[in-house]
């Protein structure tokens, strides 16, 4: 709907972000001239074989992981519920307990609730106000019947950056499965699973320019886990279905760029974040940012707007050519304020103002100015209409 | 180019009608809650029983936003018996259609006109719209109705 059409400043890459150039000649490349199954023994077979091998190698480099613990799914929600679903059920002889956080996707929250209904327990932790979940609470909420805990790395409403190295270290003194969900974090920031003491993570291509439809589990080896999807014996019969030839072959294609080009993409989209952060704050009066200020994700910027609402305010940005992202009620269809927000103690009528721009490495200096440009005069224009707001 | 809402929505969104406050209104009706991330204000004035003039202040989405738009259009210049019989699917029909998931919103614009002459009967009369009480719980505005409907 953008009025300038010319001009499209994308900022919500944590909703998925644009692929890459490269990773599109390899998806075309792939789907042309490869179409085999890899189960079969012909050339064509193995030919594509070899294509979801070497995509393992690259994703499981990304992670330093060995590329046997790497598994492909369809996207991050279903690495997500298989992560809980399977390791939750092949672990029912230990115990029925489970932790989390208030701050988790709905691919986590939902499968918890269905685990829930089945008789497992769960205890969601408080974080503080900047987002973090405190290693401390984690190691005091494990109980003998615990079996399992799941941790976004970082959100992607707030983008603060969880401790989870700490949180590994205590989930392994206590003998308790680890699995944390990383799809904001894995080819966007460095993902050491050894490093970080993971039994299992969640990766998803979309989020560092490889395709959509194609993510991630990656399993610890010696880890047991129930079969989400069964059927043939793809994925040494832990994932079974055709897989998907060609998007697996991108995301191994954006798992090697990523790897590559990481540290320099960073460097400049932190640049571009404390900028757009600082500019936001002097530009907008009662405007405030959300989650820590520097342990967060290099292009993240989030904050509320107060008075306003952000269905309306990322309606008019998109007018200006500008895509954000918003935690309103009206956008989430639930029509309830984030719980990410409100996990914070942000206010629930200030959460339907929360807005995150999410930038990626194609965003430019001149993408900042625009924004800063244009969404002050949409704010005062907003708020003239605002009950809420009297001067 | 793709939008959220049709182009009647999306023409009182981006141009809302009879936007503001009004000084001296002869009745106010406030509807909605910011924990639900919808408030409606509506003011009216009244003269030999005909809505003169209505203005509004929404802070919300922009099916609210276009929806109160539509409500004061509706509303100019009726009777109070007229502007009562206007109805959320009838400011639903004139912005030709809204999501199931919005409809709430336009029970919202009913809400806050009723409310606005409810105001205006009680300053003038000392008693309220007979049999009216504002709906202002969040399921009772219309959320649940919304959303059995999408599904």
């Amino acid at each position: 709907m953008s009025a300038d059409a010319t001009r499209l400043v994308y900022l919500d890459h944590v909703a998925s972000s644009p692929v890459d150039r490269r990773v599109a000649e390899t998806i075309c490349t792939v789907i042309k001239n490869n179409f085999g199954n890899p189960l079969n023994v012909h050339t064509p077979g193995q030919a594509a074989q070899e294509i979801i091998e070497t995509a393992r190698q690259n994703v499981a480099a990304l992670i330093n992981a060995d590329p046997k613990e790497i598994i492909f799914t369809s996207c991050g929600t279903e690495s997500n519920n298989f992560a809980l679903y399977g390791l939750a059920q092949a672990a029912v002889g230990k115990g029925k307990h489970i932790i989390t956080s208030q701050l988790e996707h709905f691919s986590i929250l939902h499968a918890l609730k269905n685990l829930e209904q089945q008789g497992f327990e769960v205890t969601y932790l408080p974080v503080d106000k900047f987002g973090f979940v405190s290693p401390e609470q984690v190691a005091s909420a494990i109980r003998n019947d615990t079996i399992l805990v799941s941790l976004t790395h970082a959100s992607n409403e707030i983008g603060t950056i969880e401790p989870i190295a700490e949180i590994g270290k205590k989930a392994k003194e206590k003998g308790v499965l680890f699995h944390v969900d990383a799809v904001q974090c894995a080819g966007i920031i460095p993902v050491d699973v050894k490093t970080l003491g993971v039994d299992a993570l969640t990766l998803a291509s979309n989020t560092f320019y490889g395709p959509t439809g194609v993510a991630a589990l990656y399993l610890k080896k010696g880890t047991r886990i129930l079969p989400y999807l069964v059927g043939g014996t793809q994925e040494e019969g832990r994932r079974a279905g055709t897989h998907n030839l060609a998007g697996i072959a991108g995301m191994g294609e954006a798992a090697k760029i990523a790897k590559a080009e990481m540290a320099g993409n960073s460097e400049k989209l932190i640049k571009l974040r404390d900028k757009l952060a600082q500019g936001l704050v002097q530009k907008i009066p009662e405007f405030f940012l959300t989650g820590h200020p520097t342990g967060r994700l290099p292009g993240h910027v989030s904050g509320v707007v107060k008075y306003i609402e952000g269905e309306s305010m990322s309606m008019l940005l998109d007018m200006e050519g500008i895509a954000v992202s918003t935690g309103s009620a009206c956008v989430s269809k639930a029509l309830k304020a984030s719980h990410v927000v409100l996990a914070i103690g942000v206010s629930p009528e200030d959460a339907h103002g929360s807005l995150v721009f999410s930038m990626g490495k194609d965003n430019t200096d001149a993408d900042v100015d625009h924004v800063l440009e244009k969404l002050p005069p949409i704010v005062e224009r907003l708020r003239q209409m605002s009950p809420l707001y009297k001067k | 180019m793709p939008e959220p809402y049709n182009k009647t929505v999306m023409d009182h969104f981006m141009h809302p009608r009879n936007m503001g406050e009004m000084e001296n209104p002869d009745g106010i009706g406030r509807m909605g809650n910011p924990q639900c991330g919808d408030i409606m204000e509506m003011y009216i004035r009244v003269k030999n029983n005909v809505i003169e003039d209505v203005k509004f202040k929404t802070f919300g989405c922009g099916a609210a936003i276009a929806s109160s738009s539509m409500v004061t259009e509706l509303v100019k210049g009726k009777t109070i018996d007229e502007a009562l019989k206007i109805t959320n699917k009838q400011v639903i029909e004139s912005l030709g259609g809204l999501p199931a998931i919005k409809h709430h919103c336009s029970v919202l614009g009913e809400d806050a006109l009723k409310a606005a002459i409810d105001d205006y009967l009680k300053k003038k009369t000392g008693k309220g719209l007979e049999g009216w009480k504002p709906r202002n719980d969040e399921d009772e505005h219309g959320h649940e109705a919304g959303a059995q409907k999408q599904g």
